[in-house]
């Protein structure tokens, strides 16, 4: 007879982030037939009760599954892969997935590499697609955010730490200017404001969000809660470790759409060689809570144990 | 693609520096020797020459001949001795700086070297001028001309030579609805040419005049008083559709004025010299009846001309 901390140890294992796989192993494997109909009858979030008297796996449940089972080796391959191959495909990806949050990903990919890197992520791309990153983004992507996004992946910004602070100071009264008359036009449709975020180089725009507070008293991507694209476009820039934090906050909780959970294993392969300890720390002052326990409590089996290895590395 | 530039398979670096220092000594400049040197010299032999005098009298070889030398010669033979990347780099400085920017540089520049030596100028630009080009373009300009402007200079396009039928297709019919309705600031039309690989536009030129029976540089034909954006749209095209017919046009409009444009004529024999100005000469000579060495002799003088006349293959 199936006991009832083992029905809730494999629920459990067919929950959450990724498979754990041992459980499966130890409790699943050594059932008999009884058991695992018992586990079928009390499951009914997995299996539904057929009209010909058979309790049958729920299909998109299934479905579900599937990419809980791929999730480990998804990571794996993409941890593997050279960086600009990995770019290079997850920027792909963004375009043809087109979910919300797919237009982010373009972003965080843009703002958040070197220049070198970003470049990289560019040759990648034409050996992989026959195509140009900015040819792909122009062509699936329409209106205002097709200009910030194009001119994003396209840029190659200057990586020195020479910065004109009168220059900075003057761009960040006019983007303070153009987020206050944001009701007569959307700031993502000023020429200015794209000028600046798409084409000065980080220091400066570092320095744009330190003059910018001075201006207005808050940050400026607290300024931009109405405008997405910027919001983001400016946390990646200048406070790239918020921005990850909050990305996998959002991808640690329960009950998410696969494209959400996704997020995870993105952000702890890509920053895993760059700024993960800095990422850990800004994620516990954020939310009171180490990151390595939020995964051991969120994700299973070995798809767990290789992102808590990926982000111990290195401190 | 043929050079005019005529320079020896083997040099002496060393002996070259000795001659320049020579050509520096005493009251003047012995510019027929600079000529004779430098105007024989390819991109790798030059930077060899750089080096070797910097070694031999601690002192920047461009540095003294902006010293020794002065007016359009001067700026021509400063312009030669860069390497191609950073002497792109300064011309586009240049252009921006002006009070009207000059586009026609920036859309050279970005329309017709490969993407990898396009790249090579946005790194040149940044260890030059502490700045990215995209930048420096962006602030000097607005509009619609920013948006073609910056798009072009970002443009990182495929290299590869497949080609998509159907898009060819259906850009070529963008292009003539935004030509027709004169709506040059159509998105699309930017979207197009600075997306797009050198291939793909060729191939949706082609299909243009296959569609309407004439070349869409044709029907771009711009009156004088027509927007900046339209000829630099204009322009953009004929780069990217060909170039040596784009320098051609340039260096006999800079030649026919009243007063010769020097910055014009020299930025195309400078650059050009050691990739494709035997052609341009060729182009030249067929839609003019005059070989383009005959109308530099004619137009210009003194050190400059005998230096622009070396570039183009003179021999001596």
């Amino acid at each position: 007879m199936a006991l009832p901390n083992e029905l809730e140890a494999l629920t459990e294992a067919f929950s959450g982030h990724g498979i754990h796989e041992q459980a499966l192993v130890s409790i699943l494997g050594k059932w008999h037939p009884e058991e695992r109909k018992s586990f079928r009858k009390g499951s009914p979030h997995f299996f539904v009760e057929d009209e010909r008297n058979f309790e049958r796996w729920d299909d998109h449940h299934v479905r579900l599954l599937k990419h809980e089972f791929m999730r480990f080796k998804n990571a794996v391959v993409l941890w593997t892969m050279h960086p600009w191959e990995r770019d290079a495909r997850l920027a792909k990806e963004a375009l043809i997935k087109k979910g919300p949050q797919s237009h982010g990903i373009l972003i965080e990919i843009a703002c958040t590499r070197s220049a070198e890197e970003l470049l990289g992520a560019r040759r990648a791309y034409h050996s992989l697609f026959d195509h140009s990153l900015e040819e792909d983004v122009a062509h699936h992507i329409n209106g205002s955010e097709r200009k910030l996004l194009v001119a994003l992946v396209s840029a190659y910004r200057y990586e020195g730490s020479k910065v004109n602070d009168d220059a900075a100071k003057s761009e960040a009264k006019t983007l303070f200017n153009a987020i206050k008359d944001a009701n007569k036009r959307k700031p993502i449709d000023d020429e200015e404001v794209i000028r600046v975020l798409t084409t000065r180089s980080k220091p400066h725009l570092q320095a744009i969000y330190k003059h910018y507070k001075e201006i207005s008293g808050k940050n400026i991507d607290e300024d931009l809660d109405a405008d997405l694209r910027l919001k983001e476009t400016v946390q990646c820039i200048c406070t790239p470790q918020k921005y990850f934090s909050q990305v996998l906050n959002t991808a640690l909780k329960r009950d998410l759409d696969k494209n959400t959970k996704k997020a995870l294993t993105r952000v702890i392969v890509t920053r895993a060689d760059t700024d993960m300890k800095e990422i850990k720390e800004e994620y516990n002052t954020l939310y009171g809570v180490s990151l390595s326990k939020k995964i051991e409590d969120t994700a299973n089996g070995n798809y767990k144990d290789f992102l808590l290895t990926l982000i111990a590395r290195g401190g | 693609m043929a050079a005019s530039l005529v320079a020896p398979d083997t040099h002496s670096p060393m002996e070259d520096a000795e001659a320049l220092r020579k050509a520096f000594k005493g009251w003047g400049t012995d510019e027929k020797a600079i000529i004779s040197i430098l105007g024989h010299r390819n991109a790798v032999q030059r930077q060899q020459i750089r080096q070797a005098y910097e070694e031999l009298y601690q002192e920047d070889l461009v540095k003294r001949l902006e010293s020794e030398l002065s007016g359009d010669f001067e700026k021509a033979v400063y312009r030669w001795i860069l390497d191609p990347a950073d002497r792109d780099a300064v011309l586009a400085n240049v252009a921006i700086k002006k009070a009207e920017t000059d586009f026609h540089v920036i859309i050279e520049i970005s329309c017709i070297l490969s993407p990898e030596d396009l790249l090579a100028v946005r790194r040149a630009y940044h260890y030059r001028y502490k700045r990215s080009l995209e930048e420096d373009v962006a602030a000097h300009t607005s509009g619609d001309l920013r948006k073609l402007l910056v798009a072009l200079v970002t443009a990182y396009r495929y290299a590869g030579h497949e080609i998509n039928e159907r898009v060819a297709k259906s850009e070529a019919d963008i292009l003539n609805d935004a030509i027709k309705d004169k709506a040059f600031n159509h998105e699309e039309v930017i979207r197009i040419l600075s997306t797009r690989s050198k291939a793909q536009l060729i191939a949706s030129f082609n299909r243009y005049r296959d569609e309407h029976g004439i070349s869409i540089t044709k029907n771009l034909l711009v009156d004088s008083d027509e927007g900046t954006l339209q000829k630099a749209l204009h322009a953009a095209i004929r780069c990217i559709n060909d170039p040596r017919k784009y320098f051609e046009k340039t260096v006999r409009n800079a030649i026919k004025e009243n007063g010769t444009d020097e910055d014009a004529l020299t930025r195309v024999i400078v650059t050009r010299a050691e990739r494709d100005l035997k052609d341009i000469k060729e182009l030249y000579y067929q839609r003019n009846s005059v070989s383009l060495d005959h109308a530099v002799a004619k137009e210009t003088s003194g050190d400059y001309k005998a230096f622009l006349l070396t570039l183009l293959g003179k021999e001596d």
